[in-house]
């Protein structure tokens, strides 16, 4: 079998790849154990004379009343609230489109499908300026509402359900004597979870990884995500002296401890989103 | 499991009527509140310029005759093409050939490269741009360090020629093992029996990705081809993070999302950046539909 044989120069070859994605966030962990001093005077891929990682984390977490802390939190609010109610709206709305029949069906779906390739910064704009009109802007409102709505989402459900549930079981529970919301929550969803762990993942790192939206939306450092909150004190730091000369540690400090929860995610929740991937990646 | 009778069919039908709806309304009610409503906010307002005399006045179509001679706006659109054309291709080949490669079962650690080259993916493109930032800079960039340590200089990523290539390596870091990952559940989709049609011809594994496994993942490159377009014509966090970093080289005008921004919130001209976002929108659905009807006119050649 070809699967035995294996090519060490490939391997190889694969390897030094490896090492280009990774060795960025290898320098950001050897940077968060560095006190600013260190980080300009010693050679960044390797450890500073001083091991600063723990003075650096309590550096972080306490600066200016703990604001660090909050905006992780506000990230962490705004991410699963906006990503489980985009995921069960995509869920929903993709199981009715693809097991129902009812008038105005398939001009409702060409109607969100259309909209897949409208970018979300294009909407950004319009929507502060929409947002300021009734006093949405600088609430968490203004980062949570835009983010609830995902037409990739409801395409990847919508294939999803569409090969996932068998209509000979809708059938069977509609014989029984089933309701339809019954039937979609005692018998469908299970079928569905797969392709909803997947749209919860993706929703959940966009509106965790989103800058755009929140940087308009947002001039209150109070609501900021960890995203707006890194950058406004990255542009503090550039100046880098006085009493910003010890920011910058906190700064990559901030930066390294941000990752880790999206990282974890994605190891511990591995085999959803890869089975789930396969029937939005396939299916065009 | 129960078996059906052909008796339901015809019945479903009537019975489940508008259940349909309950389903997809509240989906509806959100993509028309919070994705049709702004569009057409924007559209609206992109019809209105303000002016120092009589405040904000009805000006048809005089936001667009204004952006399609904006040389700026020109400009920042003809950067991120450039960019597009530079840095998907590079992108995409990484991303199919790290696919192909996992996939063909000849790399060891297979398992490990899969997720080690996908976590760039789960880092927020802030974080991703400061971290390349620091290691382009010339303070304590390991690239600058080592040309210190050795006495030449080593060249600035930073500079004006080397920007848009710095931009597009970090792009490339975030997003190359997002689009592997799509290739690569698209690869394990194929049948076994056409690899083995394959080996019975004697194809070895290069021609096999090259005639079975490539022809393929078609329509999965197609959606990876499709995010990319959106993703590099609204480029912005990249450069608007950068710019700190060099100033002279990345202006308020250098992509056209960094050029909405700055329109909006720096010289207030509302009415002409919500003009523009329409625009960007309308430039960035045009070409992608374009690169479809092209792609898929090739695939039935």
């Amino acid at each position: 079998m070809t699967r035995n044989r294996r090519s060490n120069l490939l391997t190889v070859g694969m390897l030094a790849l490896l090492v280009y994605f990774l060795f960025p966030l290898f320098w950001l962990t050897v940077a968060a154990t560095k006190t600013t001093g260190d980080l300009f005077s010693t050679f960044g891929l390797w450890f500073g004379h001083d091991f600063a990682l723990f003075t650096n984390i309590r550096e972080t977490f306490t600066r200016e009343d703990g604001q660090y802390a909050r905006w992780m939190l506000n990230t962490l609010g705004y991410a699963v609230v906006s990503s489980a109610g985009a995921a069960s709206l995509a869920t929903f709305a993709g199981y009715g489109f693809a097991r129902y029949t009812f008038r105005g069906r398939s001009a409702l779906l060409g109607l969100v499908l259309g909209t897949i390739m409208v970018p979300t910064t294009a909407l950004a704009i319009p929507t502060y300026l929409l947002f300021a009109k009734v006093s949405l802007v600088n609430t968490p409102w203004a980062i949570i509402l835009p983010s609830l709505v995902s037409p990739f989402g409801l395409f990847l459900m919508w294939v999803y359900a569409r090969d996932a549930v068998s209509d000979s079981v809708l059938e069977a529970a509609r014989i029984d004597g089933a309701g339809e919301l019954a039937i979609f929550f005692r018998v469908t969803l299970r079928s569905l979870t797969p392709g909803f762990v997947t749209v919860l993942l993706f929703t959940l790192v966009a509106t965790w990884n989103n800058y755009f939206l929140p940087l308009i939306m947002l001039n209150d450092p109070r609501y900021y995500p960890v995203t707006v909150g890194l950058s406004s004190w990255s542009a503090q730091a550039v100046g880098g002296s006085g009493a910003n000369a010890d920011l910058l540690a906190c700064v990559v400090t901030g930066s390294l401890l941000s990752v880790l929860p999206l990282v974890a995610a994605f190891l511990l929740l591995q085999r959803y989103w890869q089975s789930g991937l396969s029937a939005g990646a396939v299916k065009e | 499991m129960t078996t059906t009778t052909a008796v339901a069919a015809p019945r479903r039908r009537s019975r489940t009527g508008n259940s349909g709806y309950l389903f997809i309304v509240p989906f509806l009610v959100f993509f028309l509140l919070f994705f049709l409503l702004p569009l057409a906010y924007a559209g609206y307002l992109s019809l209105f310029k303000d002016q120092l005399v009589g405040g904000t006045v009805f000006a048809g179509l005089d936001n667009y005759t204004r952006a399609l001679g904006d040389e700026q706006l020109l400009g920042g659109v003809l950067r991120v093409a450039l960019f597009f054309l530079l840095q998907v291709p590079v992108m995409l080949l990484i991303s199919l050939v790290a696919a192909l490669a996992i996939d063909s079962g000849l790399v060891r650690f297979a398992r490990v490269l899969r997720l080690g080259i996908f976590i760039p993916y789960a880092v927020p493109s802030v974080v991703a741009t400061l971290m390349w930032g620091y290691l382009y800079g010339p303070d304590f960039g390991p690239l600058a360090q080592l040309g210190d340590r050795l006495g030449f200089s080593a060249p600035n990523p930073l500079s004006d020629t080397l920007m848009l290539p710095a931009l597009g390596n970090i792009v490339t870091w975030e997003f190359a093992g997002y689009n592997m990952i799509i290739l690569y559940a698209a690869l394990r989709t194929v049948p076994v029996e056409r690899y083995e049609a394959a080996a019975v011809d004697g194809a070895g594994p290069w021609r096999t990705a090259w005639y079975i496994k490539i022809p393929a993942v078609r329509p999965a490159l197609l959606l990876c081809l499709m995010f990319s377009i959106i993703g590099s014509f609204q480029l912005f966090a990249e450069p608007n993070l950068i710019q700190r970093l060099a100033p002279n080289v990345i202006n308020s005008a250098y992509t056209p999302n960094v050029y909405a921004y700055s329109l909006a919130f720096t010289s207030q001209e509302v009415n002409y950046a919500a003009a523009v976002s329409f625009l960007l929108g309308l430039v960035i659905v045009a070409v992608s539909y374009v690169v479809l009807f092209l792609t898929s006119r090739g695939a039935r050649r």
